[in-house]
């Protein structure tokens, strides 16, 4: 394949940045899009150039490292992360877009990498259960209904990657940080903090500079791993009680 | 937490020093600081204008028959609840309640805009069509409403920009209204802002309130847009009647 790419280059957090055109070929069908991108550091650091920065890790669409907006569309125009996305799904000839997540709260670090670590913090700020440390406790002291071992499943899926942010016209993180509370909250173990969970992270998510949800809807649609749109509905509902129930008082 | 384990967040303080008690957040305060909150206020006043608008699409109906029922039910909304309460005591009471939440809606609709667009400070090269027309014209939309209630009110209420109105005759004000190309034109392109606005906005209100299933969808959404045609076209009839000389 040939291929034109346009890629956001930028050398630092604070330089401007710009698209930058790269004519390449020989691509295979069969790379993935990240492997796409190897051949071309390859090639540029053969001529000389500076290599194009991007993130990745696992490569098998399990980390959510690899985030980058491709045509427009966060991870591009398969639901599926950017290391599992096949050149297949692009045309020979065409001209693909390349750019970093934006979103005030994810800071470009260089290139196509941007800070994601406003994430971190979110779940640092209840993202967890208390249980005691020692021995693992015994699996059936704690009986869960098959349907809510469900529900917890299909939030604990959610791989932190952000395409809902870099897909949200708000900048919002309401359907990560809503993964968090649904897939805890709906939990027997997560009852403890059931509310001082969502209200805490809720107001990391605030405070980090993330916008509000308009329900436009395009985070779902990017979502790699298909967490519900609802699920920010679930967390409106788990914040409204806890609002009422703890008078907005969180545990920090 | 045991003591020896326990790490303390708060201020540090000198030895001696009595811990200041943490301020107690409000309800209200905690919920007007969020996102979500401040979103739900949005729902729920939004909920309110739009229970009351359908109240006043079903009465504006009864135009159709004739100026004594018209003009008999703007009486009768003024002795409503007398002698429990004064004379027009209700109709305060409904004016207070929706300036109240038309204040907080648009309130919240600018501060909470102001916010996410800062939040997305910087858009895509590549562009992509985002989100239905309804979705997309929320803020714009409602700036329309916003505007639109200014010159209803101004039109039908105080009547001062109503050439030829009298106080007392709703009746004959409102064919006034619709006797000039401008009234009508004002009025039927803010039914169909209202018509997409609502049509968004239930189902969002729905979402932001927690009502939101993913087996409840296609119900809420239908729900919406039943709610945002029979609105639309239950207020353009009025004008489309007076127009075409069924009301006059
Ligand atoms: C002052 C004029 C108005 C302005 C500036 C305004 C603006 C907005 C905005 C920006 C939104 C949020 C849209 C989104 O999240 O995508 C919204 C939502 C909404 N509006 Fe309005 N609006 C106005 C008047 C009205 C009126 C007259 C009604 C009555 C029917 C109404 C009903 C709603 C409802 C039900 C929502 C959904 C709330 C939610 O998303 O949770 N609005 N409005
Ligand atoms: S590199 Fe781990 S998800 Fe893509």
């Amino acid at each position: 394949m040939r291929l034109t790419l346009r890629i956001w280059r930028q050398r630092g957090p604070e330089e401007p940045g710009a698209l930058s055109v790269y004519e390449i070929e020989d691509i295979s069908p069969e790379m993935s899009f990240l492997e796409m991108l190897d051949t071309l550091n390859e090639r540029l650091i053969l001529r000389g150039e500076e290599p194009v920065a991007f993130d990745h890790d696992c490569r098998e669409g399990i980390c959510g490292a690899c985030g980058m907006v491709i045509n427009g569309q966060a991870h591009g125009p398969e639901r599926t992360t950017t290391c599992q996305l096949h050149m297949r799904h692009f045309r020979d000839g065409d001209t693909i877009d390349v750019e970093p997540w934006r979103a005030a709260a994810f800071p470009v670090v260089k290139d196509l990498v941007v800070d994601r670590s406003a994430f971190d913090r979110i779940i640092g700020s209840g993202g967890f259960v208390s249980a005691p440390t020692g021995s693992a406790p015994e699996a059936h002291a704690t009986p869960v209904p098959k349907p809510v071992a469900d529900t917890a499943f299909e939030h604990a899926e959610c791989i932190g990657c952000g395409a809902c942010v870099a897909a949200c016209p708000n900048g919002s993180a309401m359907l990560f940080t809503s993964a968090k509370v649904t897939h805890l909250n709906v939990l027997p173990q997560g009852q403890p903090e059931r509310e001082s969970r969502v209200l805490d992270m809720v107001g990391t998510m605030d405070a980090e500079g993330f916008g509000g949800c308009t329900n436009t809807g395009e985070c779902a649609v990017a979502c790699p791993k298909g967490i519900p749109l609802q699920s920010i509905s679930t967390m409106n509902r788990e914040f409204l009680r806890a609002s009422l129930k703890n008078g907005g008082r969180g545990a920090r | 937490m045991a003591l020896a384990t326990r790490t303390d967040t708060g201020h540090e303080r000198r030895p001696g020093q009595k811990r200041k008690p943490p301020r107690k957040p409000s309800f209200i305060g905690s919920v007007w600081r969020s996102t979500i909150g401040k979103k739900a206020v949005m729902a729920v006043t939004g909920l309110i204008m739009l229970a009351y608008l359908v109240a006043h699409m079903f009465a504006n109906l009864k135009i159709f028959f004739g100026p004594g029922d018209l003009n008999g039910y703007a009486h009768w909304l003024r002795t409503l609840g007398e002698p429990f309460l004064p004379h027009e005591g209700f109709l305060w009471l409904a004016r207070v309640g929706l300036l109240a939440s038309v204040v907080l809606h648009g309130v919240a609709a600018y501060q909470l805009s102001r916010r996410d667009l800062a939040a997305r400070p910087r858009g895509y090269a590549h562009q992509r069509r985002r989100a239905s027309y309804a979705t997309r014209t929320m803020r714009w939309g409602g700036v329309i409403l916003g505007l639109f209630i200014v010159w209803h009110i101004l039109d039908l209420t105080t009547l001062t920009v109503n050439e030829r109105a009298e106080p007392g005759h709703p009746y004959e004000n409102v064919v006034a209204t619709f006797s000039t190309w401008y009234g009508n034109t004002i009025y039927i392109v803010a039914m169909l802002a209202l018509g997409l606005h609502i049509r968004h906005g239930f189902w969002s209100a729905a979402q932001t309130l927690g009502a939101g299933r993913p087996r409840r969808d296609r119900a809420l959404k239908l729900a919406a847009n039943g709610l945002a045609a029979i609105l639309t076209c239950g207020f353009i009839a009025v004008p489309i009647g007076v127009m075409s000389g069924v009301v006059s």
